[in-house]
């Protein structure tokens, strides 16, 4: 998403502006977790699940070469053809490729973050290839140009009015029309001319078992298959860290999925992908894009687990009331924001700082990722390498001088009650970012070191002379 | 240096020290006293209808009843396509045309392998399917299982697939939705707007 120079902070607040759609966005989004919670505590072994997912990520991080290595074997024998790619550049021309060599220039493509990641569709519309979203939040965000703001949610931001005028617009529904069930069925009319009419379908990849070759992908519109299915061609997009070892592994992680993301037992499609059907082609294309560097990183690498339900964002206080667009990325929220950096360190600096580190993510994981304490390892990279706001700097060192002075902390904290009590303007202006959306506190009228000298001290002489 | 080689070279070099898989989860706690009561609780939940029926004929019963007035009826079930009370009703020679041509299948009846109590899903592969698409380009689905078909958990519904050939398998758990509009759930996004399962005594 190009958002110019604007970080998560500036993007926030332009979100910020309206504030009854800030409520109503943080409202559904916890109205999601809530049902996240339900399906979760209906599951009496879910912790021991959890930890069971957790532990085999790990077994795959450590064993990733083999693994992939026999994948790539056992998915060839299936009839399958694999490519690799090292970054984003390179996994857009593998598809174009793939679709010149089939003569295709108008393709549909169910949900992929991967795509999203190495900014497919636009490389594509350069290219003259017509790419129609089939998913249907993710038709909307194209329609308005926009990118998801969520990873499972793509449009949970846009108000059903907006998309009514938006249908208004390009599927011709009648003007002021906002009914979801409506606007579902205009759109179902619209994509199935899609489906039926594209040669070629690309998909992402939940899971890719290396033991069988075969690949899973999950959604719930079912377009994913019907893409897949009616297409010559079908062209599956995987990051290389979605790989499980076996197919017996698949029912942990399905069963962590779909109850982690929205709540629901199972996703409606869990469609297990071995062989290309009769006469058609399948291509998956194994992309690296940053992923071994992260893998690399020993504080980091544990990012690589996930499955992408958006349970953190789903929980994250900041991602609720500051919308997915203010993390500039394609992937939001807590986990996008300790993978963006192993991206582009400089670019994605303000992301590991968009967070209260209440660590509400890191519970509600599913494969258990340390998300809050890699976000805060990762302020410590960025402040070292030179790459934090210059304000925070300036008032990090300030800080730094203070604490590490006990006189100029006592006459720093004197000065600090006195403006609070009796100069409150001093603070209580828009210069104090902290006063923006908050009150200042009341302040103690002395502090603990003095307390302390008042009363306990005199407590303990007493105690020592009583004794 | 192919891309390839880099890829795989570079995860070498940055992979962690080897971690052992963790056992299987073996005790799940199963709460599930009545799998198929279970079955048809969640099911419903998620938009599915159940229909407890006693034998075929009870099935072809209730489709020209229900469905009567759906134009194409498909079925890939023996005992439903090849029964004389059905001859008229259920579509035969439909199997091998190009995907694209079910378009208009109003029903489509099928046999899954076995049903999942805990999320409703329901296990069906290509076989039983006849062409891949049949699942999810009908406007309505119907499967029939039968009620000793019904296992507890995903650990159970992979301990029975076990090393299974298939080109293509799925589980499918209700009729196909969207919340994408305001949260608000809507059945039927691009595939069957409703699911019936036949729970065959």
């Amino acid at each position: 998403m190009n958002t110019g120079t604007k970080d998560h902070a500036q993007l926030s607040d332009a979100f910020n502006a309206d504030e009854a759609r800030v409520n109503w966005h943080d409202e559904t989004l916890w109205f999601v977790r809530a049902k996240r919670d339900k399906a979760a505590h209906n599951i009496p072994e879910w912790e021991a699940l959890r930890e069971n997912a957790s532990q085999i990520k790990d077994n795959v991080l450590s064993n990733l070469h083999d693994y992939l290595v026999a994948f790539e074997a056992n998915a060839q024998a299936n009839g399958i053809k694999v490519h690799w790619a090292a970054n984003g550049a390179e996994h857009n021309q593998i598809v174009y490729s793939i679709l010149q060599e089939q003569g295709v220039d108008r393709i549909v493509k169910s949900k992929s973050m991967l795509t999203e990641e190495c900014h497919l569709n636009e490389y594509l519309e350069e290219k003259g290839i017509d790419v129609v979203d089939t998913d249907l939040g993710e038709r909307i965000v194209q329609l308005a140009k926009e990118p998801p703001s969520h990873i499972v949610l793509p449009c949970i931001h846009k108000k059903k009015e907006e998309i009514g005028e938006l249908f208004h617009e390009h599927l011709g529904t009648p003007e002021g029309m906002s009914d979801p069930v409506f606007l579902t069925a205009a759109a179902r009319v619209h994509l199935r001319e899609k489906f039926i009419t594209r040669k070629a379908a690309i998909t992402g990849v939940n899971f890719a078992v290396a033991e069988t070759g075969e690949f899973v992908v999950c959604t719930n519109e079912g377009n994913a298959d019907m893409g897949a299915h009616l297409a010559d061609v079908h062209i599956a997009c995987m990051g290389i860290e979605k790989i499980v070892p076996e197919r017996s592994q698949l029912s942990v992680f399905l069963r962590l999925l779909a109850r982690s993301a929205t709540g629901q037992p199972i996703t409606t499609y869990s469609s297990h992908f071995k062989k290309p059907r009769p006469g058609q082609a399948m291509h998956i294309i194994l992309v690296d894009n940053g992923r071994t560097t992260q893998l690399g990183r020993p504080d980091f690498r544990n990012s690589l687990k996930c499955i992408r339900c958006g349970a953190c964002m789903n929980t994250c206080p900041v991602y609720r009331r500051s919308g997915g667009h203010s993390y500039h990325t394609a992937i939001a929220g807590p986990i996008g924001s300790i993978l963006a950096p192993n991206l582009d360190m400089k670019q994605y600096a303000d992301l590991p700082f968009a967070s209260t580190l209440c660590g509400s993510c890191t519970n509600v994981c599913p494969v258990k990722i340390n998300i809050h304490e890699q976000l805060y390892k990762w302020r410590q990279v960025i402040v070292k390498e030179g790459y934090a706001d210059p304000k925070k700097t300036v008032a990090m060192k300030a800080m730094d001088f203070t604490l590490s002075n006990p006189s100029v902390y006592k006459t720093a904290g004197k000065a600090g009650r006195f403006v609070l009590k009796h100069l409150p303007f001093v603070v209580s202006n828009k210069l104090n970012l902290w006063y923006k959306q908050r009150d200042m506190p009341q302040p103690p009228t002395q502090s603990f070191g003095e307390w302390y000298q008042q009363n306990e001290l005199k407590n303990i002489k007493k105690h020592n002379n009583d004794q | 240096m192919t891309s390839r080689e880099q890829i795989l070279a570079k995860v070498k070099s940055s992979q962690p020290d080897w971690r052992p898989l963790p056992p299987a989860l073996t005790n799940v706690q199963n709460a599930l006293s009545n799998p198929v009561e279970e079955f048809r609780t969640v099911l419903t939940n998620i938009g599915g209808a159940v229909i407890e029926v006693d034998s075929y004929e009870a099935i072809a019963a209730y489709i020209q009843q229900e469905f009567k007035d759906k134009k194409r009826i498909i079925a890939t079930i023996p005992e439903l396509s090849m029964m004389p009370e059905l001859s008229g009703t259920i579509e035969t020679g439909w199997e091998n045309q190009d995907p694209h041509s079910y378009e208009n299948v109003d029903l489509a009846i099928i046999g899954a392998h076995f049903g999942v109590a805990e999320n409703a899903a329901l296990w069906i592969t290509e076989a039983l399917m006849h062409q891949r698409v049949i699942p999810f380009i009908c406007q309505q689905l119907a499967v029939v299982i039968r009620k000793t078909e019904i296992i507890p958990t995903m650990h159970e519904a992979y301990a029975r697939i076990g090393n299974d050939e298939y080109g293509f398998g799925a589980f499918i758990a209700g009729p196909s939705k969207t919340a994408d509009i305001e949260q608000s759930l809507v059945l039927g996004a691009h595939g069957p707007k409703s699911m019936t399962v036949f729970l065959l005594a």
